[in-house]
């Protein structure tokens, strides 16, 4: 291809999602399945280090830039919208098409942007695009989340856009490579990335808005934002201490929110948050084995949390409800999606021939060798944790647990081809996972099948298992609660409303009494004019000629002797 | 965990129905946890750290993280846990 025919790779599902009304319905479900094939395809045949620039507004917009980095995350994205769309194929509903096509592909062409400039136009794109698939669920709490979610995402981008231009202003180049947080530009675009990954306190946009989408939807959404910040990361701030922290702690806080949670859906966005923490602990480390690691773990993420989410909306989707109080026993008549959500489930868990597994381990390892103790004892435990609310909650309160007497039916067949796929994937990587490691960012100088990480790893594992037995015999398992669990959220959605009501009654009454006041205060001025010049008062009355003469004499008589007396 | 066929019939009886097949299963986790620790002296492991090495030890540690884990968790609720329609109340729906 020569250059000049050089396109933004993530503009087939864009063009091919705009597109998307005019054809006819008939053809839709093989029109949206062929747009990530034909964009594979194309990213297949571009070279490691192509680039393409084009001059707008006498900017140098590098619209087009192939290396091993964005080469891995245009794999997996393309993967992911195909999988995630087979899932959705059912879905008559044109504006979650097209939202998804859109979404994808401007998640797809931000990775492969070289400048900052295309990256931001993107980025808004992911978010603008992104939200119709929380708003077609068509609640009004799906509507009010998709507007929060919204404030947030527009929020990262404006955080984002001044970053880059302090940086511009700085450095002038527009270039997106390292950045480093040393300037304050480097902080505020750091800022924005740490919004889109969901850093700690900054993460619950994720929680409160995912499990609002539609099943599909959720699918969906779960693979591309996220990733794309983790991607940005990885290429801006790579090395930069601060994030092992920052990954470590994400690792570790959402666990414990989603051993309480009820909303299956939910659990997901927390263990999708603590999945996010191993990523962002990896880049923090900087090391080859430490990108590598995050990025081969972002890779195999994506399809074993998608597996998840599609099980879990195919539950939704035959139950009507995703709460764990109200499931259980689902295996017996939904076995093949009972069996693909356990396949996630110890994908994520990293079983040994599990994808989790071979990618992991990379970052534990990363951490460790470069003499992280405590960070990898926080991984470490954090390991368990994932075992705890991905490996045993899910499948088990939705598919084995107490029978719920629900008997729904299997999944559509599409949703089963799609979660068959991704758990072939899943296992398949675990097995042999030479291929991914061919295409990660740096040479693979890493053996996972080793005796000592097998065993090791097993014992981590099981011992998990007869902790969760010992912890159900002996009742010490916290019943699952219909309820919602606070988390950062309730700063913006209870308590800075309460205090704005606050204000806003306080100011209501200050003005409701400085009205009733000076109310008053006319009335009894007007009380008082009245009574002494109103129309019966003495000062208006009419007077006879007499009197008048009287009042006269007396007034003459009164100013003599005054005028005596002063004499 | 077993996957049995799907099927019309409610009346079918399945595998895990039969708390003696629970029973079974959970001496299976306990018989292959005794193993893998018994494992720990087969072999030596290259350990970065000394703790590592010690026979057990991710046994150990997956026992009491997970243990504490779910314990937090539950201690948690007392702060966090909120009536289920406690953002949507202030809204009048649902």
């Amino acid at each position: 291809m020569s250059d000049l025919a050089l396109f933004s790779p993530g503009l087939i599902l864009i063009v091919g999602g705009l597109l998307l009304p005019v054809i006819p319905k008939f053809l839709r479900p093989a029109f949206m399945l062929v747009l990530p094939v034909l964009g594979f395809a194309y990213i297949l045949g571009l070279e490691n280090g192509t680039s393409v620039t084009m001059n707008y507004l006498g900017l140098t917009l590098e619209y087009l830039r192939v290396d091993r980095l964005s080469l891995m995350w245009g794999y997996i994205f393309h993967i992911a919208a195909f999988l995630g769309l087979l899932y959705a194929l059912q879905v008559k509903d044109t504006m979650q098409q097209v939202a998804a096509l859109i979404y994808a592909g401007s998640a797809i062409s931000a990775v492969f942007a070289g400048d900052l400039i295309t990256l931001f136009v993107f980025w808004e794109l992911t978010a603008v695009s992104s939200v119709f698939l929380i708003w077609a669920s068509r609640t009004p709490s799906a509507y009010r989340s998709g507007m929060r979610y919204l404030i947030i995402q527009v929020g990262s981008g404006v955080i984002l856009l001044s970053g880059i231009l302090l940086y511009v202003n700085q450095t002038g180049s527009l270039v997106f490579g390292p950045i480093g947080i040393e300037s304050t530009a480097g902080k505020l675009i750091l800022i924005a990335f740490g919004i889109k990954s969901a850093f700690p306190l900054l993460h619950n946009w994720l929680q409160d808005s995912y499990p609002e989408a539609t099943p599909s939807g959720t699918v969906i959404l779960s693979t591309f934002t996220t990733k794309l910040a983790i991607y940005a990361l990885a290429r801006g701030y790579a090395g930069t201490d601060i994030l092992i922290y920052i990954g470590a702690t994400m690792t570790a806080f959402p666990i414990f929110f989603a051993v309480i949670e009820n909303d299956l859906r939910r659990v997901l966005s927390y263990s999708l948050n603590n999945q996010l923490g191993f990523m962002v602990t990896g880049i923090g480390l900087g090391t080859e084995l430490g990108i590598n690691g995050a990025a081969a773990h972002a890779f195999v993420h994506i399809l074993y949390k998608s597996l998840l989410f599609m099980s879990m909306g195919a539950v939704l989707q035959r139950t009507g409800t995703i709460k764990a109080t109200n499931l259980g026993g689902l295996y017996k008549t939904m076995p093949w999606t009972a069996g693909f959500c356990t396949i996630g489930a110890m994908s994520i868990s990293a079983f040994p021939l599990f994808s989790g597994f071979v990618t992991k381990s990379m970052i534990l390892t990363a951490a460790a060798g470069d003499g992280y103790w405590g960070v990898w004892i926080v991984l470490l435990m954090a390991s368990a944790g994932v075992m705890e609310h991905s490996g045993i909650k899910i499948p088990y309160f939705s598919f084995f647990a107490h029978d719920s007497g629900k008997r729904p039916k299997e999944a559509p067949l599409n949703m089963l081809l799609a979660m068959g796929i991704t758990a072939a994937l899943s296992i398949g990587i675990g097995i042999y996972p030479d291929p991914l490691y061919a295409i990660l960012p740096f040479p693979v100088d890493y053996t996972p099948y080793t005796l000592a990480h097998v065993l090791t790893q097993l014992q981590l594992l099981m011992f998990s298992v007869l902790a969760f037995i010992f912890l159900m015999k002996s009742g010490l398992y916290p019943p699952e609660t219909a309820s919602v669990n606070i988390d950062s959220d309730v700063v913006y959605r209870k308590f800075l409303p309460a205090l704005i009501d606050k204000f806003g009654k306080s100011v209501a009454a200050m003005d409701m009494a400085g009205r009733v006041r000076s109310l008053s205060f006319i009335k009894n001025f007007i009380g008082t004019v009245r009574a002494t010049h109103g129309v019966t008062s003495p000062l208006a009355s009419n007077m006879a000629v007499s009197s008048m003469v009287v009042w006269a004499l007396m007034s003459l008589a009164v100013y003599l002797v005054v005028l005596f007396m002063a004499t | 965990m077993s996957k049995d066929a799907p099927s019309e019939n409610k009346e079918k009886s399945y595998w895990l129905d039969r708390p003696g097949n629970v029973k079974k299963l959970i001496w299976g986790v306990v018989l292959i946890c005794v193993l893998l620790v018994l494992s720990d002296f087969l072999y030596v492991r290259y350990s970065k750290y000394e703790i590592e090495g010690w026979a057990g030890f991710y046994g150990f540690f997956g026992f009491i993280a997970f243990t504490g884990i779910v314990l937090a968790g539950k201690y948690l609720r007392k702060i966090l846990m909120r009536d289920e329609n406690y953002y949507s109340k202030d809204f009048g729906d649902e």
